[in-house]
């Protein structure tokens, strides 16, 4: 046969797009011609698939070859297409025999010697792969633990080209694989088990003297999902407080879990064993206040790569020292904030990502950090604690529904918490968990999963049937001290702290908390 | 070593040679020289005038014969093609660029035939 098709994935964003490879060999002096817009790093597949054909004691056809990728008007990237290639060279020049029609996929870049290595993207590319009825898929052995994630594709791991063209052709190849003595030796390298953290290093509340108010905020943050914003001076310890916020968190639940597997695979190279427990415990994502607007929200070139939101997604986005982020990378939170995705739109197309987040932000009181600190004189001007302030906008505080002043702990305060009880993470994260399932029974039959994704309709209906509870709320809207906004945020936040102290209905405490909780609208004033 | 790669390369186009006359090529002219360079062989074939490069190797050390057929040759061939034709004084015939590999490997030859290699 002087022609051969395969196919593979393309992917733009998470979304793919099928790829068929043809392979053309015609009597013509030899070259190779690779065509359907390749980038520079496609482009050099050809160097790469020749040397690996001729060095796995295949022969490189001495003919003109010619590959196009389909559609040819898209154009395409990386080098997850070599194997794709290879196969399409070797069945065109009669040295493998495929499986007429369109069932496998293959991904992977090769090698010069032949070995198969791992590509960015097998995750998002095989549940593409699935729903477009592909049946069968080919990936490194370095990708395998994740791509086992996908059911309903039959998924093999391939090490080098020659096991790779032993399980695509039907006929038998006289080459003998070189990789499988490795893979007798040592298994998978990839496991999902073998990332766990180790103890030393983990993270507990029980670490913190005192702030026992800033942790309970944290747990009714923990419970609804809630965005939380910490104020205080340097050195109160909200950055400590905001570490600690994973070990109270609830494992991902499946289909969660296996979003940020996808978006993790983009981001990284087959690097999934470095997600502790199979990918299910809750992702904490902590940028540095210089970020830019590309790495936090994503974007980039040829295609749109994840940020750090969505590197956050069903887990917790921290950001220290929040008045000093860029503005516009701080207000190009605000949809992703009420959505839960952000799409990325350039002119070669929009990338879809998700990015449900928990916001948990820090900040000092002022520039200098001691403003209404006892004992300490703020050195700022009014100017200046006016700028710092004006550097969270107010739609953006309008989304944080917890809001709390951080203070330092005085010596009495840290002499009493060292003799009282202290908050342990595992205490906690219990407390939190049978939360979550109080408010899912609440919710059962709604399309909200967390509080804090409630309805205002919801949340009005709940007030009516409690009177009681809700007249201190209804005492403050009708004084202007909140907005009807801020009334159903104050309310989301009562339903969370119910959760969390067990109470089957809102009770006035509740209410009182969360208009607590909520804080005052001028943020740096708290 | 001039002189060997020289045998060598005399080698190859006489068993191209006998090639082409097996297969009823008639043989025109061998090793044209002018100032642009060498012809190999041209050969006529029906009405067409066929002129054809060959290139002949000791084993695939240095890659398949075909592989040294460069661009560059090739544009070459075609000034080549067409200053023949004009000493010739042949006015508007159909053409044809082939190419002929000759591989000596292990004491066996092998020849390759591609047509219209442009």
């Amino acid at each position: 046969m002087q022609l051969a098709k395969t196919y593979s994935i393309s992917l733009y964003g998470m979304t793919g797009r099928a790829i068929e490879i043809e392979a053309d060999i015609s009597s013509n002096l030899p070259g190779f011609v690779l065509v359907g817009l390749p980038d520079a790093s496609l482009q050099e597949a050809s160097a790469r698939v020749r040397a690996a054909i001729t060095n796995t004691g295949f022969t490189w056809p001495n003919r003109k070859v010619t590959v196009n990728l389909s559609p040819a008007n898209v154009p395409k990237s990386g080098s997850g297409f070599d194997l794709a290639i290879a196969a399409a060279i070797l069945a065109a020049s009669g040295q493998i025999e495929l499986v007429s029609g369109r069932s496998s996929i293959a991904l992977g870049e090769l090698a010069l010697d032949g070995q198969v290595k791992p590509v960015p993207g097998v995750l998002p590319a095989l549940r593409e792969a699935q729903r477009m009825r592909f049946r069968r898929a080919l990936v490194p052995r370095a990708n395998f633990a994740e791509a086992q994630l996908i059911s309903d594709l039959d998924v093999s791991a391939v090490g080098c080209l020659v096991c790779f063209a032993g399980k695509i052709s039907v006929a038998e190849i006289s080459q003998s694989c070189q990789c499988q003595t490795e893979l007798a030796q040592g298994g998978q390298e990839d496991s999902l088990a073998s990332g766990s953290l180790p103890s030393e290093t983990a993270l507990d509340f029980f670490d913190v003297l005192g702030q026992q108010s800033a942790i309970r905020a944290l747990a009714v943050a923990a419970v609804g999902r809630h965005h939380a914003l910490m104020v205080g001076p340097p050195g109160a310890g909200k950055t400590m407080l905001a570490e600690r916020m994973p070990t109270i968190l609830p494992p991902l639940d499946d289909a969660t879990a296996v979003d940020l597997a996808s978006i993790r695979s983009l981001v990284r190279l087959g690097q999934f064993s470095l997600i502790p427990d199979g990918g299910q415990a809750t992702p904490f994502c902590a940028p540095h206040h210089s970020v830019n607007q590309t790495a936090m929200i994503g974007g980039g070139n040829p295609v749109p790569r994840p940020g750090q939101i969505s590197l956050a997604h069903g887990g917790v986005l921290f950001l220290d020292e929040a008045p000093e982020f860029s503005l516009l990378t701080l207000e190009s939170l605000r949809e992703p904030l009420e959505s839960g995705s952000i799409s990325i739109s350039r002119a070669s197309g929009t990338a879809v990502f998700p990015a449900r987040f928990q916001l948990i932000m820090a900040a000092n009181p002022c520039p200098c950090g001691y403003r209404d600190v006892p004992g300490k004189t703020c050195t700022c001007s009014y100017a200046a604690r006016a700028r710092y302030a004006s550097k969270l906008s107010g739609p953006l505080l309008d989304r944080i529904d917890i809001r709390i002043r951080v203070d330092a702990q005085t010596k009495a305060a840290r002499l009493r918490a060292a003799k009282s009880e202290r908050y342990s993470s595992l205490a906690l994260r219990q407390q939190v968990a049978e939360a979550r399932k109080a408010s899912a029974e609440r919710l059962a039959g709604t399309p909200w999963r967390f509080n804090s994704e409630v309805s205002g309709q919801f949340l009005r209906r709940l007030a009516t049937e409690n009177p009681s509870a809700t007249a201190i709320l209804e005492r403050a809207l009708g004084s202007g001290s909140i907005s009807m906004r801020g009334f159903d945020r104050c309310m989301r936040v009562a339903l969370s702290i119910a959760d969390l102290d067990a109470k089957p209905v809102l009770d006035a405490t509740c209410v009182a908390e969360a208009l607590f909780l909520r804080g005052a609208s001028d943020w740096s004033a708290l | 070593m001039s002189n060997s790669k020289h045998i060598l390369g005399h080698y190859g186009e006489t068993i191209a040679t006998d090639f082409l006359k097996s297969i009823d090529y008639e043989i025109l002219d061998r090793n044209w020289r002018c100032s642009i360079g060498e012809l190999d062989i041209v050969a006529k074939n029906g009405s067409t005038i066929v002129f054809i490069e060959v290139k002949t190797r000791n084993g695939r050390g240095y890659g398949h014969p075909f592989e040294a057929v460069t661009g560059d040759k090739i544009s070459r061939i075609r000034r080549l093609a067409a200053a023949w034709l004009a000493a010739k004084e042949l006015g508007s015939c159909p053409i044809r660029l082939d190419a002929i590999s000759v591989l000596v490997e292990s004491g066996r030859v092998s020849v390759e035939h591609l047509k219209q290699v442009f």
